[in-house]
């Protein structure tokens, strides 16, 4: 069956708290921050809005719901994305239905969470069943480890090198420049890249994000309402999503993009060579070239020689994590899996200032996330274009 | 690959001792079906009893078709490594304190990927045989193991802290009388043991098989009476700091049902058998729980030698059999109290022992003395928690497994 398209819904007010190392204000803190923003930017009230979506790992013991009184909002739809850093194109394709359908008008996306002192070791502690009986007894490495394995048997199989990884974060320290919100502000070279020491071989310290406190932000409204209010939008080509693909893969070599590329390409219309600047989930760089190949950007295994054939900056043939990605501005928790899509809206809006790449009409943005036990289980992708502006 | 332990050096009495931490204790309620086999000393995973996948991690579902029943069960622990990291950063003390540490995901022969620990003499691409042991929080880990291992692979530092390995460690048997405690001690020094110390109750009763003790090197006789409070603190005041496997070995025998046999029988019988456990425990278990991770001659084990009576009662032998089930009550509380310290708690169940007064008028089989060495060496070694030793204690054992109280009338009421 040929899916509807996403006519006349549009994404806007694309918000980015700047992160901080660690806090001692709570995830309700951050998210409170970036939702207040991001109505401010799209010229609604907190009493105009009916839709809230929130994605946060340390919300608890509350959920959305509880959110919902301690800002004292009434929305007549609430939802709550619980995929790591596929939350943000997630939430945007549950809510672009909503507001399409009529049951909501406006909806909110947020995702934040909190940072303080050891509460990473205990957010790991508690992250998922199999995690805890399965991975953390075995040198509690944490993601560092999982990812570890993964990348180990991917350059086995495909021969992708460290220097190929070394320029993902090298290229993303480059645009990080460009953005003051960046938690790194230091220039990285190829050199300390490689000199890197390592924290689970062959992941090294600058394949590594830092865990941080943040929250990013958007509004989703249909597009009359966007025109009226005279906010840049953006609109939506394509989406895709798929959560634990491939279950009989001993060891994960490809994503859930895989399996529903074809799928992301038709919706759109175009190929991957009809993007302007595209945004991926970075947690390692070794994800970014397997979504390099899964999206279609280049064939599967071939990763590493499109890095080295392509210039990844914000000014070169391939504009990739073009705010620095979690690798330079930061990993906020479920706000990583937003990171990439709200600097894509602010792209593809000709809003991105500094980091803002010449003439950029169409993004991809892919997710990725949740290592349950050994593998990420949640994959999903867009397409958005810039109109409106 | 693994190179070899040496024995220590005397400790510096001025060094502070490694306080006991312990890697992630917290699991699900099907993840300690690992530890339950780990325990034994046995390879399993669950099954699915409808479509026959092999399950990992454990869960309460299939995961090729959702029947929640699922079956633990021994499984081939054939795998290759796909692929291998050596964390060197960790927020968890455990690890920080041994890093770097390596682990691997292995690919097991009869389907699931297993993320486990890597010995050091395996590596990506290997075949390995996977083994389930029990870590220093007492929970069921997966470690890779070499096909062939070198003679030394016992040290490799990630296996030792799962075994209880006598090789450069000391040793206290509570009774050098007890039938099997010539040949343990035999099988100790073998094994590498650093000192043997033997408990004699009564020394001034002479027994012929203490020349045997008299002659060897690395032992000493030490007086130690069980049933004796104050005799087990002054042993434990004197050698308790060095003391890095505690064996029981007394016991007390008599013939007899409940309603015409003697109750000072059976009152001796808790007193060494059970309450003897309990001495020792409190003369000996909080020295040795402190000092788990003091090295390589560390604290490592208590073992306790019970007869297989302890689960099922030999009518012939009811008060014994009674202190025997209180011995082994007395064991599995101090292995819950031992939790908190890594300390490992091992129960070594036998049948009618070969040459043993007591049990002369039964038939055989018997377990030689000889063959219960050889199972309290290689279940240290194994790191194990339950050990059946010999025929009639295996047969009993498995059959208590089975059907606790099938067992019970197959031993009153035939069913041949």
């Amino acid at each position: 069956m040929t899916r509807l398209p996403y006519d006349g819904v549009v994404l806007t007010a694309p918000v980015s708290v700047p992160y901080v190392r660690y806090t001692n204000e709570s995830a309700h803190w951050w998210i409170a921050r970036a939702l207040r923003e991001t109505l401010k930017k799209a010229s609604v009230t907190p009493q105009e809005l009916d839709g809230l979506s929130v994605s946060s790992f340390t919300l608890a013991p509350d959920t959305p719901v509880g959110l919902t009184q301690h800002l004292g909002i009434s929305p007549r739809w609430l939802d709550t994305v619980p995929m790591g850093g596929a939350s943000g194109v997630a939430a945007m394709r549950r809510a672009a239905r909503a507001v399409q359908c009529g049951d909501v008008d406006i909806v909110a996306c947020v995702a934040g969470d909190t940072n303080r002192i050891d509460s990473f070791r205990n957010l790991l502690s508690a992250f998922s069943r199999f995690s805890m009986d399965a991975t953390f007894p075995y040198g509690f490495g944490g993601p560092n480890a999982s990812f570890a394995l993964l990348q180990d048997a991917y350059c086995h199989t495909y021969g992708a090198t460290r220097e190929d990884f070394g320029k993902i974060a090298v290229s993303q320290r480059a645009n990080a420049l460009h953005n003051p919100q960046a938690i790194m502000k230091k220039p990285l070279s190829l050199a300390q890249y490689m000199d890197g020491r390592m924290i689970s071989d062959p992941i090294s310290l600058f394949d590594c994000v830092m865990p941080c406190a943040g929250s990013e932000a958007f509004v989703m409204m249909r597009e009359e309402m966007a025109v009226a209010k005279g906010l840049p939008y953006a609109r939506i080509s394509a989406t895709i999503e798929r959560t634990n693909a491939f279950p009989d893969d001993p060891i994960q070599l490809r994503g859930g993009w895989a399996v529903d590329i074809d799928e992301l390409w038709g919706m759109a219309g175009y190929g991957p060579e009809a993007i302007d600047v595209l945004q991926t989930y970075d947690d390692y760089p070794v994800i970014c070239m397997m979504q390099f190949e899964d999206l279609g950007f280049c064939a599967k295994g071939e990763g590493g020689e499109f890095v080295r054939r392509h210039d990844l900056t914000i000014g070169g043939g391939f504009p990739h994590n073009t705010s620095g990605g979690q690798l330079s501005v930061g990993q906020a928790g479920a706000a990583g899996g937003y990171l990439g899509l709200v600097e894509a809206i602010r792209q593809v809006t000709g809003t991105a200032g500094p980091t803002q790449v010449e003439g950029a009409k169409r993004a991809a943005v892919s997710g990725f996330g949740v290592i349950n036990y050994d593998r990420g289980l949640c994959s999903a992708a867009a397409v958005i274009e810039g109109a409106g502006r | 690959m693994t190179t070899p332990l040496t024995l220590p050096p005397k400790k510096d009495p001025q060094k502070r001792t490694t306080v006991p931490v312990l890697p992630p204790v917290a699991r699900s309620r099907a993840a300690l079906g690992l530890g339950v086999m780990a325990a034994q000393g046995r390879f399993g995973l669950q099954a699915c009893s409808e479509c026959a996948a092999i399950q990992y991690p454990p869960r309460d579902a299939c995961v090729k078709c959702i029947s929640e029943d699922l079956v633990w069960r021994d499984v081939d622990p054939a795998g290759t490594v796909m692929a291998e990291t050596t964390i060197r950063v960790s927020p968890e003390p455990y690890f920080r304190e041994r890093m770097p540490w390596r682990m691997g995901a292995v690919q097991l022969a009869v389907g699931p990927t297993l993320n486990c620990h890597l010995h050091g003499e395996v590596g990506r691409g290997d075949a390995v045989r996977m083994a389930l042991k029990l870590d220093k929080a007492g929970q069921g880990v997966l470690i890779a193991l070499p096909l062939k291992g070198s003679e030394v692979m016992q040290d490799d530092p990630v296996l030792r802290a799962m075994s209880c390995d006598p090789k450069h460690r000391r040793i206290l048997i509570s009774d050098a009388r007890a039938p099997m405690a010539l040949a343990l001690t035999r099988a100790l020094l073998s094994a590498g043991a650093a000192h043997v110390f033997l408990g004699e109750a009564e020394a001034w009763l002479a027994w012929p098989e203490r020349a045997e003790f008299e002659g060897m090197e690395n032992v000493s006789i030490l007086p130690l009476d069980v049933t004796d409070v104050s005799s087990v603190a002054k042993l434990a005041a004197e050698i308790g700091g060095k003391i890095d496997i505690l064996i029981n070995t007394a016991s007390y025998v008599r013939m007899g049902g409940i309603m015409d046999n003697d109750t000072s029988f059976a009152s001796n019988s808790f007193e060494v058998n059970a309450l003897g456990l309990m001495r020792l425990a409190q003369g000996f278990g909080r020295t040795m729980s402190g000092r788990v991770q003091d090295g390589i001659n560390s604290a490592a084990a208590f073992v306790n030698i019970l007869s297989v009576r302890a689960l099922s009662p030999d009518a012939n032998y009811g008060a014994f059999g009674a202190s025997q089930a209180a011995a082994r009550s007395i064991s599995q509380s101090l292995r819950a109290e031992f939790q908190g310290s890594g300390m490992r708690m091992m129960n070594v169940y036998i049948g009618p022992v070969e040459g043993d007064a007591w049990f002369q008028p039964l038939p055989p089989p018997k377990v030689t003395p000889n063959t219960i060495a050889r199972s309290v060496v290689s279940g240290l070694v194994d790191g194990l928690e339950e050990v059946t030793c010999g025929d009639i204690a295996r047969d009993v054992y498995a059959r208590w497994q089975a059907d606790a109280l099938l067992l019970e009338r197959e031993m009153t009421g035939g069913g041949s």
